[in-house]
């Protein structure tokens, strides 16, 4: 952890949690320079984050007030503790598993209402505390612990998926984007209603060393290459395209 | 933070009232300014009735998209400051269990109503029932104690309402209202008293945040207070850390959040003992049943029969004392219930007696000349 960012970890708390690879370190980052840059008073941020390794992503690290609640749940919970104080600004930082296969139901209700909560979905592609079980992330044709053959069933968009519920902040960057995503947490945190930014964060111990990325240098390097802006996609043959990932702002 | 409440929207004197309609007004009268739930026969009454009156006291109400939503959004409310509440029915109920956990672990007030209907299952969604007595104590997995209550009338649904905050904000414990379909849907006059006793949140300013003294109950701040709270449902340190690990953390955690409970069970405990003194036969029941059952040992007595009643207004903790005490001339116990005996299991356990249980699960009542003639059958 950046020594600078450290007035806002819960004294007492001396590393992360973390596998050595792992992306969520980069993420935590990116989210306390975003309060930073925009002086957000930590006496008012609730984090609530689900089950999993991004949910600790807050919790209990966060010198806010932090509530790390049951598989699936957090944006009922969040929903709840927004709507009887809405002088919070609450933000909802958990894993793709948590948000959108256990909690896929929370999630869609959450953004067809447009209440104001801030999802960070630490998107791994896998369910990495478990052991590396296939996720409704999981792009097809990847090895996990569930799918030794490689995963017969097609990923969720998750944007795509939370914008046609209706959100009204959607952004997709990943950790291999640091600036970008900093200035899309500010942008969410401004945001008055349901704003969504899946950030794309290598597993190197559960998905890496399944799929031949063995090396956390070498998960980083694949995700720079794949992660794409919409134009940059434009002239893209369907075969290129298929393994680019689009980032960038789809709604704002 | 919704606005203070305007004292004239309470409701004063007598009412003719549902049972339901009675249990939103108590909530109101507690102090609840929170709802989150889902519709299910038979208690949506108290969500259409809490969904206006919030609104008119300043509130906050929700529907969820389902009862787990429902649960966890009371859970989230509680600790922004609200007294929060959802209601249910038994299918519900099921689905809100785990986060019932979540919320007698970390030491959270709420209230659950179960307007309990005939189960399992999706059963018979308008018929009555009482078959979630034993969920409601071990519904969730681990070790934990929760409070759970039992109506017999309409002002009960009212007055027990008002006790189920009451003893969720004193205890820091989910607490449950058993009502059933008899009790939900019962019309009667409920009276609503000028004033109402209410018990507030303790607050403390530094206060640790889960009790370090066994059957200590700490007070709780609220989010966006500046206290910096850590809340997990994972095993924590009195400051609320994760202790994922760490045995003893774990062993005085589980101890601590059930000694709450149970060494106080004295003070939260009730029950109503009628024609007792002389009794040979002692029926032992709870909600609707317990209803029926004093009519038929009144009309009992009348005919010189020495039978007295045992009514339980606290089903959890289970009043083991009052069972215990059921000896000298009690040579039989009675235990009428919709269910397939789940309270006779446990008068059982503490009841030296000889016990002898009625069960009914058709989806209706207990009719008097059921228990009636249980009770000649053994003299």
């Amino acid at each position: 952890m950046v020594r600078a960012m450290e007035k806002y970890l819960r004294p007492g708390i001396k590393s992360t949690p973390f596998c050595p690879g792992c992306g969520h370190g980069i993420i935590m980052n990116a989210i306390l320079r975003a309060i930073d840059e925009l002086k957000m008073d930590m006496n008012k941020m609730l984090f609530v984050s689900g089950i999993g390794c991004a949910a600790w992503i807050p919790s209990p690290h966060f010198n806010g007030d932090t509530l790390h609640t049951l598989h699936g749940r957090a944006l009922a919970f969040a929903t709840g503790a927004k709507l009887y104080n809405p002088n919070l600004c609450v933000m909802v930082v958990s894993g793709d598993g948590d948000l959108s296969s256990i909690g896929g139901n929370h999630l869609i209700h959450a953004a067809r209402r447009d209440i104001d909560l801030k999802v960070i979905c630490a998107n791994n592609m896998i369910y990495g505390m478990t052991g590396g079980q296939a996720a409704s992330t999981t792009p097809k044709g990847s090895k996990t612990s569930t799918t030794e053959e490689g995963n017969p069933y097609p990923p969720f968009d998750l944007c795509k998926l939370v914008a046609a519920a209706g959100a009204t902040y959607v952004a997709r960057y990943s950790v291999t984007q640091p600036v970008s995503l900093i200035r899309s947490i500010k942008k969410a945190l401004l945001h008055m209603g349901f704003s969504f930014i899946e950030v794309l964060s290598p597993c190197p111990t559960q998905f890496g060393r399944r799929n031949r990325l063995d090396r956390p240098e070498e998960m980083i390097r694949e995700l720079k290459r794949r992660c794409i802006l919409e134009e940059e996609a434009e002239g893209l043959t369907e075969e290129e395209l298929s393994e680019m990932i689009i980032t960038g702002e789809f709604l704002s | 933070m919704p606005s203070s409440s305007n004292k004239t929207f309470f409701l004063r004197g007598m009412h003719y009232l549902s049972g339901n309609d009675a249990s939103a007004e108590g909530a109101i009268a507690a102090g609840c300014r929170f709802y989150a739930g889902y519709p299910i026969t038979p208690s949506s009454e108290i969500m259409e009735r809490m969904s206006t009156r919030l609104r008119e006291v300043g509130g906050v109400f929700i529907q969820m998209e389902d009862e787990i939503a429902s649960i966890s959004a009371v859970i989230g409310a509680s600790w922004a400051g609200a007294k929060a509440m959802t209601a249910t029915s038994g299918p519900g109920f099921s689905l809100m269990q785990e986060a019932i956990g979540y919320a007698a672990f970390t030491e959270t007030p709420c209230v659950i109503i179960d307007v309990q209907r005939a189960g399992p299952c999706t059963g018979q969604a308008t018929r009555v029932g009482s078959g979630d007595i034993m969920q409601a104590k071990w519904g969730s997995h681990g070790d934990y104690q929760v409070i759970a209550l039992s109506p017999w009338s309409a002002q009960d649904m009212y007055d027990l309402t008002i006790q189920a905050f009451n003893l969720s904000e004193g205890y820091r414990v989910p607490v449950m209202l058993m009502a059933d379909e008899a009790v939900g849907h019962l019309k009667e006059n409920v009276f609503a008293g000028a004033k109402v006793e209410v018990w507030n949140r303790k607050k403390q300013k530094g206060s640790i945040l889960f009790g370090v003294e066994e059957g200590d109950v700490s007070p709780m701040p609220s989010f966006g207070e500046g206290q910096k709270l850590s809340i997990t449902g994972s095993t924590h340190n009195e400051f609320g850390i994760r202790k994922t690990d760490d045995p003893e953390a774990h062993a005085k955690l589980v101890d601590r959040i059930n000694n709450k409970v149970l060494k106080n069970r004295c003070k939260i405990i009730e029950t109503q003992d009628y024609f007792l003194e002389d009794a040979e036969i002692a029926v032992v029941a709870y909600g609707f049943t317990s209803r029926t059952s004093l009519y038929v040992v009144k009309r009992l007595r009348k005919e010189g029969i020495k039978v007295g009643l045992v009514r339980l207004k606290t089903l959890w903790p289970f009043p083991e004392e009052a069972m215990r005490g059921l000896r000298g001339g009690v040579k039989k116990v009675i235990i009428p219930e919709m269910n397939k005996g789940q309270v006779a299991g446990e008068v059982r356990k503490y009841c030296s007696c000889d016990v002898i249980p009625i069960s009914q699960t058709n989806g209706e009542i207990i009719r008097p000349e059921t228990i009636l003639e249980a009770v000649k059958r053994i003299i």
